[in-house]
């Protein structure tokens, strides 16, 4: 058996941005064309400012937006689309609205004609509208069963106290009351293309691409609302709010804790030190809870970026019997890497993970589509990239310490434990002080 | 509306060769952007894992990352993730894949990394427990501790098939989980891992003759040993319709789920097809048949699905595999009223034929979406070794856009013709949690 030595990388080469343009039209919409010709298909992307709306109208809107307009029926929507190899679906976060979709290249024309009927002049008709509704009313139900709902919705209201941000699922009876004529209101009020970002992406010329959007959304006009969102709250750390979950095989176990802003000078200290903690696989805290003492398949963190505020969040299902223990792993490598700058070596491999998942992040349309989209949302730009990958080239460990010290200190995380309360409080007590929900 | 668009093509270029060891190698260069993906895939999987094994080639995929001939433990993961990459594997009921993409200048330690574990994984007793635990949690998160767990891709299997290889679950059940040994491993490894199972595929941004060169240099003495013969798991048709009930205590509403047998997807591919335009016409978006009757018109369901192959994977799998419908009711939902339904609108489908412009719009929505799985390079290095193992087509993946443009309404009207009760199987989810 002989030894054999792991090849060398090839040094990237520089980050190359695609072709674009980007026109503001008269409505106030925001126009961004990027071209990338791989397959012959064009990605979109609409985000629509939609921060404060009321929550069961806002979250029903994206659901029943295209169930018809003027002159088509949620049906014909579909079936056009098609036809052009399209297809169009809605969400919300809590800042936007956002549209998503694709079609073939050729039926880029048809797809925005038919994004702009439905954006200038829905009808959300009664009957439709219902049926979205009791769909909606469903899906909330089959959420509130899914732990992973229930402890994000136990760690929002812990992270966010009376802010917005707080609650971003309504009640099934909220949404049940909502009427067709609010939904008519609230489009008319806030579905306006002042402060509105569309992306397109594709085997695209993008002045030619906009000429399009300019010819098919020209007609969308009118000022929308002013909202404005206060900023988040600080985090308030105190007891590990349990909530109780009885016969679940597994605990949920979530953290936030602080973060800063994509353009803050901290930023990729404070990723470096994420992904050091556990934002990858080969981080301290995946390879110990999984590799090492197996008590959980994909713990992850992340860090959160709403237009208010970013938050990082720690997330893993354990097993129940090793809910306490899981507990006890997490706050060790937290306060290690709070406490200890990390190795010279570790840096480097958070590094390169950081700089080659950006370009593999850019190697497709929707890779592309989604996150243009997204910096659009936060006043950023493609040319953001280049800016952000030499800072990330650059960040010392020294940073990196810093950043840890500050913001990933186990003392500053809020904890919420989803999971069944008669076996695991007692462990759980064993390392912090827990308070039970309410509920 | 019956205006017809054209279905575009891709045009990616395949380079095919077979290494002295019997390893078959697909290339696809596209320098579009600085990035490569590398795909090995072994001939095995959840269908040939010995009885009282159940989830062993689930848990072996997990060992393959375990460490290696030159690697520690841990070591696969940094070198890939220190390189800027990301990674994977996964289990099918015909093949076990295994990936990785990276900037393009990885290349080489990818090729490396996946010799390596080619020459034989690091099974040690300690890697074994502990991975038997990390798949309990995987288990656990993914079917046990959330509703609707399994359902349906290890709900039906059992209801529709009566040989162990086809109908038993695969993600296994924990005692048999705890009963594997490193023996075991090792038996499966020499048995099933051999280079003449396998096909390496990369795809991205690399010069044909350097990649050439550098996997003859990694691969070429992973010493050859014979592929085992390919199993024929075939089971004849339903003749009459099977079903089961069961309650699910986590979930708020019921559900049900049918599947029927469908031909033959590498030897009938011809009258194969059909099925995946079918199960699109009938579910496909709002326009779809039966979204458009049972969620929009009858109310019935509440959202309902329909696909190939009970992981999905309608041009990855072999025989036998079925067309599947799933359905979420509202509460108090009758899964017999909606099975009457489908039956109806199969028979209305027959009877009556498709509506001008429904065909194209739907082959169009196809086009797109494998156009669009094909923009990613692991979207071509996975598909591409796949289809060089089961079919030795890699380049089969440019033309699927083109073949499913080519499916005629009389296949349509044919394939939904088969979809009869009797020939169903059927599970129905009692909801068990208050709504």
């Amino acid at each position: 058996m002989s030894t054999k030595t792991l090849p060398d990388l090839i040094p990237d080469a520089k980050l190359k941005l695609p072709k674009q343009a980007e026109r503001t039209l008269a409505g106030g919409l925001t126009v961004i064309a990027i071209r990338r010709t791989s397959v012959p298909l064009v990605e979109l992307r609409l985000r629509v400012p939609f921060g404060k709306a009321p929550l069961a109208r806002a979250t029903l809107l994206p659901q029943a937006l295209f169930t018809g307009t003027g002159t088509m029926s949620s049906i014909d929507i579909a079936a056009e689309l098609q036809a052009v190899g399209g297809g169009l679906s809605a969400g919300l976060d809590p800042d936007r609205l956002v549209v998503s979709g694709n079609s073939l290249a050729s039926g880029l024309d048809r797809m925005l004609e038919i994004l702009a009927a439905v954006l200038t002049d829905p009808a959300y008709p009664n009957e439709e509208v219902a049926t979205e509704r009791d769909r909606l009313v469903d899906h909330i139900q089959v959420a509130l069963t899914q732990p992973s709902h229930l402890a994000r919705t136990a760690l929002l209201k812990r992270m966010f106290g009376k802010h917005p941000y707080a609650v971003q699922t309504p009640e099934p009876e909220q949404v049940r009351a909502v009427r067709p004529a609010q939904l008519r209101t609230l489009h008319a009020e806030r579905v306006r293309p002042e402060g509105a970002v569309l992306v397109l992406v594709g085997d695209l010329n993008p002045e030619k691409a906009i000429d399009a959007a300019e010819k098919a959304l020209g007609s969308w006009t009118g000022p929308a609302k002013t909202v404005e969102m206060p900023p988040t709250p600080p985090l308030e750390p105190g007891a590990l709010l349990l909530v109780d979950r009885p016969g679940a095989v597994q605990s949920s176990l979530r953290m936030a804790l602080p973060a800063v802003e994509r353009t803050d000078p901290d930023y990729a200290a404070l990723q470096i030190a994420n992904l050091i903690f556990g934002g990858y696989f080969s981080s301290r805290w995946v390879e110990n809870m999984r590799e090492d003492k197996g008590y959980t398949y994909g713990p992850h963190t992340a860090i959160e970026h709403y237009l208010a505020g970013s938050t990082l969040t720690v997330s893993a299902e354990v097993a129940t019997e090793v809910t306490g223990p899981s507990l006890l792993e997490t706050l060790y490598e937290l306060g290690r890497i709070a406490s200890l700058p990390p190795a010279e070596d570790e840096l480097e491999q958070a590094r390169r993970y950081a700089l080659g998942t950006l370009r593999l992040g850019m190697s497709t349309q929707g890779g592309l589509a989604s996150l243009a989209s997204m910096y659009a949302n936060f006043g950023l730009r493609l040319d953001h990239l280049p800016q952000y990958s030499a800072a990330l080239a650059t960040v010392t460990r020294e940073q990196v310490a810093d950043a840890a010290a500050r913001f990933l200190a186990p003392t500053r995380a809020v904890t919420v434990v989803l999971g069944d309360a008669e076996k695991v409080q007692g462990p759980l007590s064993a390392l912090t002080a827990v308070e039970r929900s309410a509920e | 509306m019956a205006r017809r668009i054209k279905i575009p093509a891709t045009k990616y270029p395949v380079e095919r060769f077979t290494l002295a060891n019997g390893l078959r190698v697909v290339l696809t260069p596209d320098r579009s952007a600085p990035v490569v993906g590398v795909a090995v895939v072994y001939d095995v999987g959840i269908r040939s894992e010995p009885e009282g094994r159940t989830g062993f080639a689930h848990l072996f995929e997990h060992l393959m990352f375990q460490g290696s001939e030159n690697l520690e433990k841990l070591a696969h993961f940094r070198h890939v993730q220190g390189a800027g990459g990301t990674f994977n594997g996964s289990t099918h009921l015909d093949y076990t894949d295994y990936f990785e993409v990276l900037p393009s200048g990885a290349l080489e330690r990818a090729l490396f990394l996946e010799a390596d574990r080619m020459r034989g994984p690091r099974l040690t007793e300690e890697n074994l427990l502990n991975q038997i635990d990390v798949v309990k949690e995987e288990i656990r998160v993914n079917v046990l501790n959330r509703p609707y767990g399994g359902f349906p891709w290890l709900r039906l299997p059992p209801v529709m098939f009566s040989t162990f290889p086809n109908a038993h679950d695969g993600y296994g059940s924990f005692g048999d989980l705890d009963s594997a040994t490193v023996e075991d491993a090792q038996a499966f490894f020499d048995r099933y891992y051999a280079c003449g199972n396998a096909t390496l595929a990369v795809a991205g941004d690399f010069d044909v003759a350097t990649a050439t060169e550098m996997i003859h240099r990694h691969f070429g003495d992973v010493p050859a040993r014979p592929a085992p013969a390919l199993p024929d798991f075939h089971e004849p048709d339903l003749t009459s319709e099977k079903r089961d009930v069961y309650t699910d205590k986590l979930a708020p509403l019921p559900g049900v789920a049918s599947a029927w047998r469908v031909p033959d997807p590498i030897g009938d591919f011809e009258n194969y097809l059909p099925f995946v335009v079918l199960a699109e016409v009938l579910t496909d978006g709002d326009a779809s048949r039966l979204v458009e009757r049972l969620v929009q018109r009858d109310r019935t369901v509440t959202s309902i699905g329909g696909y190939i192959g009970f992981m999905g994977d309608e041009f990855q799998v072999r025989n036998p595999t079925a067309m599947l419908l799933q359905a979420h009711m509202p509460p108090g939902g009758d899964a017999e009223k909606v099975l009457r339904t489908v039956d109806e609108e199969m028979d209305r489908l027959a009877a009556d034929g498709l509506k001008p412009g429904e065909l194209e719009r739907v082959q169009a929505r196809i086009a797109t979406h494998l156009l669009r799985d094909t923009d990613a390079v692991l979207g071509r290095a996975l598909p591409m070794a796949v289809l060089e193992l089961q079919r030795g087509r890699p380049e089969m993946l440019n033309e699927l856009p083109k073949l499913v443009g080519e499916v005629t309404e009389a296949q349509i009207v044919a394939a939904a013709a088969t979809l009869r009760p009797e020939r169903r199987a059927t599970v129905e989810v009692i909801p068990g949690a208050a709504a």
